[in-house]
């Protein structure tokens, strides 16, 4: 039995941010739109504008991070929300709290928005099927299902480089299979219709259906360089590498790492991107991620438009509700 | 409806620019602010005519709108541009219709976040009645008394104002189900 999506209302707007899939290229672009129109508050004098103003945004981490929340918090500062900041790896969770005990706590401070980071695929379907109709629920990353808002800044960042997505093809290297980022990058891509997503990286780490996710398994990084537009890194975990599958660093940066000489092999003027942190001399060379086609840190400060525009969005399409 | 042709809304306009002449003679360092959409148009008629050499800015509200709580998100053309610093600045506000003064409430809210601006002048080409706010015209092409369910138009091509009623939601309803 499969339980409708609850990230849209009965007319098809958006009320939570859980994923990309079945997302329609218009509701993509936008959000792109309005992202795009958010930006440049962040270079006016005063780097806010009101329209959160008076409602409080719950960030909900149960895994650690500190990019993505710095992100999403100062997303939520530059609308004039007010932020909680919610560690819970080390708080009542460890203490044996359920996890809808917890909602209900965090409901009861009368938060509007909770923001959710989770280790486990589909915590943020879960929370925003069991949370209070009044709360809206944005996912900032589950597991390996998904990190959408990583997935909308990464087109938005490509979009002002390389607006013909129809023309375009792009690469994405490394660890796909334990990446919501890649899966996230994927659906964005595909939804935009992008002409071609090239995926490379070791067998054991892309995952068997990746056609059915839009993307084209191809073994040799330096065949899949030749003429492309995009070229993204993903971050491979130190953590995982001691697994048998997984090749040494120094063997992965061989085979796959982003090298200039590479690099040279795609058009002249495709971008490097990279969702961070970066693991220099494993995923791609420091000269690569410094250098003058990466735009590593555009796509950072593209998280926060992107990021203002959901959150914006999915609050005002509650409007009127009481 | 009724219809208010170029001949005399370019008397509207000329009327305005006499007023706007006398301003900047006396701040010549005024700059020009067109609210979106409808106010832009006149402001780019008004500038090119005043002081074409003034900086020119415009000024989308989407975000700083009152009503997000009850209607949401209006729909953006895109950001503010106001590429000059207002900092102190004499400025020249400028709108088509001057209604229930909310629109001006949010674009001088958006504004101050810009910076400080030494004085603001606000000029609409039309004043109706129907205020909510205390907010009223410096400078008004005219003033009309209009129904509160009739809905004024600026056509910036034609230089053409139009006054019409407003379908109710229920007139919407029937014309989108046909």
């Amino acid at each position: 039995m499969s339980l409708p999506h609850p990230q849209s209302g009965d007319d098809g707007r958006l009320l939570h941010f859980l994923d990309l899939d079945g997302l329609s290229r218009e509701t993509l672009t936008q959000i792109l739109d309005t992202a795009e129109t958010l930006a440049p508050v962040g270079e006016r004098r005063v780097r806010t504008v009101p329209l959160l103003r008076g409602r409080t945004v719950a960030n909900l981490f149960f895994e650690n991070s500190t990019r993505t929340r710095t992100a999403f918090e100062l997303a939520a500062k530059r609308l004039s929300a007010d932020v909680l900041n919610i560690d819970l790896v080390s708080s009542s969770t460890a203490k044996g709290e359920s996890l809808l005990d917890t909602l209900r706590v965090l409901e009861a401070l009368q938060a509007d928005m909770f923001v959710v980071r989770h280790s486990q695929s589909g915590a943020a379907r879960f929370i925003a099927r069991h949370v209070a109709p009044s709360v809206a629920v944005i996912n900032g990353g589950d597991g390996q299902h998904a990190h959408p808002t990583q997935g909308l800044l990464d087109v938005f960042t490509i979009r002002r480089h390389k607006p013909d997505f129809d023309q375009l093809v792009v690469v994405l290297i490394g660890d796909i299979v334990h990446s919501r980022v890649a899966r996230s990058d994927l659906a964005a891509l595909s939804i935009l219709g992008a002409a071609e997503i090239r995926v490379v990286g070791p067998r054991t780490l892309v995952p068997a259906d990746v056609a059915a996710l839009g993307g084209r398994f191809m073994p040799r990084l330096d065949e899949a360089l030749i003429g492309a537009d995009v070229i993204m890194g993903l971050r491979l975990q130190r953590e995982r590498m001691e697994g048998a599958a997984v090749p040494s660093s120094g063997e992965f940066f061989r085979h796959y790492g982003l090298t200039r000489e590479r690099l040279a092999l795609a058009k002249p003027d495709a971008i490097v991107m990279h969702p961070g942190p970066t693991n220099r001399g494993v995923e791609i060379a420091g000269d690569v991620a410094d250098g003058p086609q990466s735009v590593i840190l555009e796509q950072v400060t593209a998280g926060l438009a992107v990021r203002m525009a959901v959150m914006s969005m999915v609050l005002g399409n509650r409007a009127g509700q009481a | 409806m009724s219809v208010h042709d170029r001949s005399t809304v370019d008397g509207w306009l000329e009327a305005m620019a006499t007023r706007l002449d006398a301003f900047v003679a006396e701040h010549p360092a005024s700059a020009f602010i067109g609210i979106r959409r409808g106010g832009v148009d006149v402001a780019r008629l008004l500038h090119r005519r005043v002081a074409p050499r003034a900086p020119l800015g415009e000024l989308d509200i989407a975000f700083y709108r009152d009503d997000f709580g009850t209607v949401g998100l209006h729909p953006t053309v895109g950001p503010s541009s106001i590429d000059f610093d207002l900092h102190d600045r004499p400025l020249i506000l400028i709108d088509d219709v001057l209604g229930t003064g909310r629109t001006v409430r949010a674009a001088l809210n958006e504004l101050f976040d810009f910076g400080r601006p030494s004085r603001v002048l606000l000029a609409v080409l039309v004043e109706r009645d129907g205020h909510e706010l205390p907010i009223r015209a410096d400078v008004a092409g005219q003033r009309l008394s209009v129904p509160r369910d009739h809905h004024i138009d600026f056509d910036a091509r034609a230089h053409r104002v139009s006054v019409t009623r407003r379908k109710t939601d229920r007139e919407t309803d029937r014309e989108t189900d046909r």
